[in-house]
């Protein structure tokens, strides 16, 4: 088991045809991600390492549906058009790779995937990785170094940031243990799969025994993790890493922000939140092996 | 965030049919009042900055007559809030209210949607009148889909308190102001206070929007030079630095500096990050082994070599720092060999004079530590390369051991000499520069090593001179990803024929002004 992909889900690429669809449609084949279909509007009959090319989403799920999940490498201004068009085709999970999107177009494309029952991960995501089964995005940037960094086992990883979702999990194979998934959130303010929905997942996945988090200043994630652990609506052993310590006052919407937002989004709030209800945080990121470690007996 | 000065917030507000007081703003002491003489007395002045809380600091003032307003003005004009500078301010009618309310807009990231808060009571911070009135609050969360209606916002202002006929015209503006934070991209949108006046009118006397960066780009009427969060205006280094990044869609980069004048205390230390995450691991690393931080740069996302050497060209135009660390997640995707040799064209053609250590883990990062340490090992400081095994923390002891063998000296700006071209050479256009090659040299040259360095295919051999294999205005649009292998082959390997010029505008003149400044 593994959480969102594996090697049976079927994968369909937007804007295949670009610098970046092409070079991650390359990881994504070669580490056995199931990629059946590609889209670039106005492109449609041409292949990309093998991939048949289609003008419309609507028009590749006729030919190869269903589809189960969209990985999106269009320009920002793009994303939203892209991620619409797949969710009225009937793809349940998105997957919004670029960086700069317009935050009231993440809003709008959240408001119809909950309509459609569809889910989003990112904006502004390196991607979601099931070592050994599939790897949508980029994570590990190449194959051979995906095989090499990430290997099968009991964590279930979940981060805010790109570099360092790779960093912790490569961590932990270093220490002779897994990953059952490696998802990166993505490093916007408002993202489709934020911690808590990662973290529900990972409590219901069979292979993950630990989840490991890495979290940061700024929205309320984490503080929704912990009210996940205090509910008991989460069991397994959590640890975790909040980046930003050292870093200026969180980033706040505005004064009216604190009103929605309490006193979250500090690293303090975050970090006693997490303790107080029984989460292990520790204080550098090197730490995390051990303390999983130590959760699993080992 | 960019943030909107009040005036810049009024304007929008005007747009979508919110009544806001006459007035406008000055520069100079006889614009403000020759402003003031033409709505008529009593006005009121306002600093125009992106704090809030102007009123409790003294940036606010009320005035009956133009001799008041002479004074005040010359009082706020030039006056220094934290690191920025009052060049504003904004003439207002003042006008008799009635009553003060709140209307905000924000976004609530747990729910993802846009939520409405109002209060019949104003004037003051929302986060007090919401502790010592809660009853006089109320908020709801905004369907995307549907929008805000008026009959919703009049339940949530009945639910605040507000009983009467003026409950449609608070309906029907905040309906309006909710239209205004859509369309406009904002962040947050607030008018505080939102205000009945003695006729009757609801009128914004203040207002403070905050634009989605990334959603800047579809405002160009905003004029916002740098769409990205500043405590101040930008300073002329910043603004070099977001040119680059505006002309090169290709990664991120951004750039800004902590302190604008960096004292030479032997503390500081320029600062190059690659992600997020990574990078504020990094900064507390450094911060931990004790320096201090004069930029903070971040460039990610797989940026090409081209974006990496502007980064490090920009970062090293600032002087008195006495080490260069950069340092990423350490595991990152991309090949990390594309910044190795950003550095390298940079570190060379500035001679670095103060130590570096650069932590490249990723993607081959022995490829890109070798290249740091083959091409940079006769510079007369040392570079260190790292990988993903080495913790921000070793490579931040590191560079203090190294910055104390350089006995901490000073780093010294060098001119910023660009690529002249004779007019001979062979050129290749890139995106963002051009390849010249001097076909005589290459005459001379038996190796030819530039071509086997091009892994994009983009160079061939014809008559023992290298030429473009591409179509121009492929290589123009990207195909040649401005890697620089090719001449730092040419360099170490080839006979000297080949230069990229990248050009950084604004770049000479910073640079030149700095030493000039240097020499006293
Ligand atoms: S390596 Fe330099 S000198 Fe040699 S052929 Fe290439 S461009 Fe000319
Ligand atoms: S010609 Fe080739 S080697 Fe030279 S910069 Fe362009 S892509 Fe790189």
């Amino acid at each position: 088991m593994a959480i969102l992909i594996d090697e049976n889900t079927r994968v369909l690429v937007q804007g295949i045809t670009g610098r970046e669809g092409r070079t991650r449609t390359r990881l994504m084949k070669e580490y056995g991600t199931n990629v059946v279909a590609g889209v670039t509007p106005g492109k449609g009959g041409q292949e990309v390492e093998g991939i048949p090319v289609y003008d419309t989403v609507f028009e590749a799920w006729e030919k190869h549906g269903p589809i189960d999940a969209s990985a999106i490498f269009v320009p920002a201004p793009l994303v939203k058009e892209a991620a619409l068009e797949a969710i009225e085709a009937g793809v349940k999970l998105l997957l919004l790779v670029p960086d700069r999107v317009p935050i009231h177009d993440v809003l709008e494309i959240y408001d119809y995937a909950k309509k459609k029952g569809a889910r989003f991960i990112g904006p502004n995501t390196l991607g979601i990785l099931s070592p050994g089964k599939a790897v949508m995005g980029m994570i590990g940037g190449r194959a051979k170094s995906a095989r090499e960094w990430f290997k099968p086992g009991p964590v279930g990883v979940t981060s805010r940031s790109g570099g360092i979702t790779s960093a912790i999990s490569y961590y932990i194979s270093k220490a002779g243990l897994g990953q059952s998934t490696i998802v990166h959130v993505g490093g916007d303010a408002v993202v489709g799969l934020p911690h808590p929905e990662i973290v529900k997942l990972f409590e219901k996945d069979p292979q993950t025994e630990v989840i490991v988090m890495f979290g940061e200043i700024g929205t309320s994630q984490e503080e929704r993790v912990a009210e996940l652990i205090k509910n008991k609506e989460v069991t397994k052993p959590l640890v975790a890493f909040i980046g930003g310590k050292a870093a200026q006052k969180g980033t706040r919407f505005s004064h009216a922000g604190a009103i929605v937002e309490g006193n979250r989004g500090s690293w303090d709030s975050k970090v006693n939140a997490l303790r107080d209800a029984g989460a292990i945080v520790v204080d550098r990121i090197t730490d995390i092996p051990e303390a999983v470690k130590k959760v699993l007996g080992k | 965030m960019a943030k909107l000065f009040e005036y810049q917030s009024k304007e929008i507000l005007k747009k979508y049919g919110i009544k806001i007081p006459d007035g406008g703003i000055a520069k100079t002491a006889d614009e403000a009042v020759r402003i003031a003489d033409e709505i008529g007395y009593p006005v009121v002045i306002k600093v125009q900055i992106w704090e809030t809380g102007r009123k409790g600091k003294g940036g606010i003032a009320f005035c009956e007559d133009a001799e008041c307003v002479r004074e005040n003005a010359e009082k706020f004009l030039g006056m220094k809030w934290g690191q920025f500078t009052v060049d504003t301010v904004l003439i207002e009618k003042r006008l008799p209210i009635k009553a003060e309310y709140f209307a905000g807009f924000i976004i609530d990231d747990s729910t993802a949607q846009p939520v409405l808060i109002f209060s019949s009571i104003g004037g003051s911070g929302i986060e007090e009148i919401a502790k010592e009135h809660p009853d006089k609050v109320a908020k709801m969360h905004i369907d995307y889909g549907r929008g805000l209606y008026s009959y919703q916002a009049r339940e949530v202002a009945r639910k605040a308190g507000i009983r009467g006929k003026i409950l449609n015209k608070i309906g029907t503006t905040l309906a309006k102001l909710y239209k205004a934070m859509r369309e406009y991209d904002a962040r947050s949108l607030e008018t505080n206070p939102l205000a009945l006046t003695e006729d009757g009118e609801i009128v914004a006397l203040d207002a403070h929007i905050v634009i989605d960066d990334y959603g800047v780009y579809r405002h160009p009427d905003l004029g916002i030079e740098i769409a990205r969060e500043f405590p101040r205006p930008a300073t002329e280094l910043e603004k070099i630095a977001w040119n680059v990044e505006k002309n090169d869609y290709r990664g991120t980069f951004y750039f800004i500096q902590m302190v604008t004048d960096v004292p030479p205390d032997g503390k500081h230390i320029a600062f190059h990050g690659a992600g997020g995450g990574g990078s504020m691991m990094s900064m507390d690393a450094v911060l931990n082994a004790g320096f201090k931080i004069a930029n903070f740069t971040d460039t990610s996302g797989n940026p090409p070599a081209s974006k990496v050497y502007r980064a490090a060209k920009i970062i090293l135009s600032q002087p008195n720092v006495v080490g260069y660390f950069a340092s990423g997640s350490g595991v990152a995707s991309q090949e990390q060999f594309h910044s190795a040799r950003g550095f390298v064209k940079a570190f060379l053609e500035d001679e670095v004079d103060i130590p570096a250590v650069l932590r490249l883990g990723g993607n081959y990062e022995e490829v890109a530590i070798e290249i740091l340490h083959t091409y940079l090992k006769d510079l007369p400081v040392k570079v260190e390369g790292y990988g993903k095994d080495d913790s921000p923390d070793f490579c931040a002891e590191r560079l203090k051991k190294l910055v104390e063998e350089n006995g901490g000296k000073l780093h010294k700006v060098k001119p910023h000499k660009e690529f002249e071209p004779k007019g001979t050479e062979y050129k290749i256009e890139t995106m963002t520069g051009a390849i010249y090659i001097d076909h005589e040299v290459c005459e001379k040259c038996d190796e030819k090593p530039c071509v086997e360095a091009c892994q994009y295919d983009v160079i061939e051999l014809k008559d023992g001179k290298p030429v473009l294999k591409i179509d121009p205005e492929e290589a123009r649009k990207g195909k040649c990803t401005e890697c620089l292998a090719c001449e730092i082959a040419c360099r170490f390997h080839g006979k000297g024929a080949l230069h990229i010029h990248l050009p950084i505008p604004g770049l000479k003149e910073y640079r030149d002004k700095i030493i000039k400044e240097q020499g006293v």
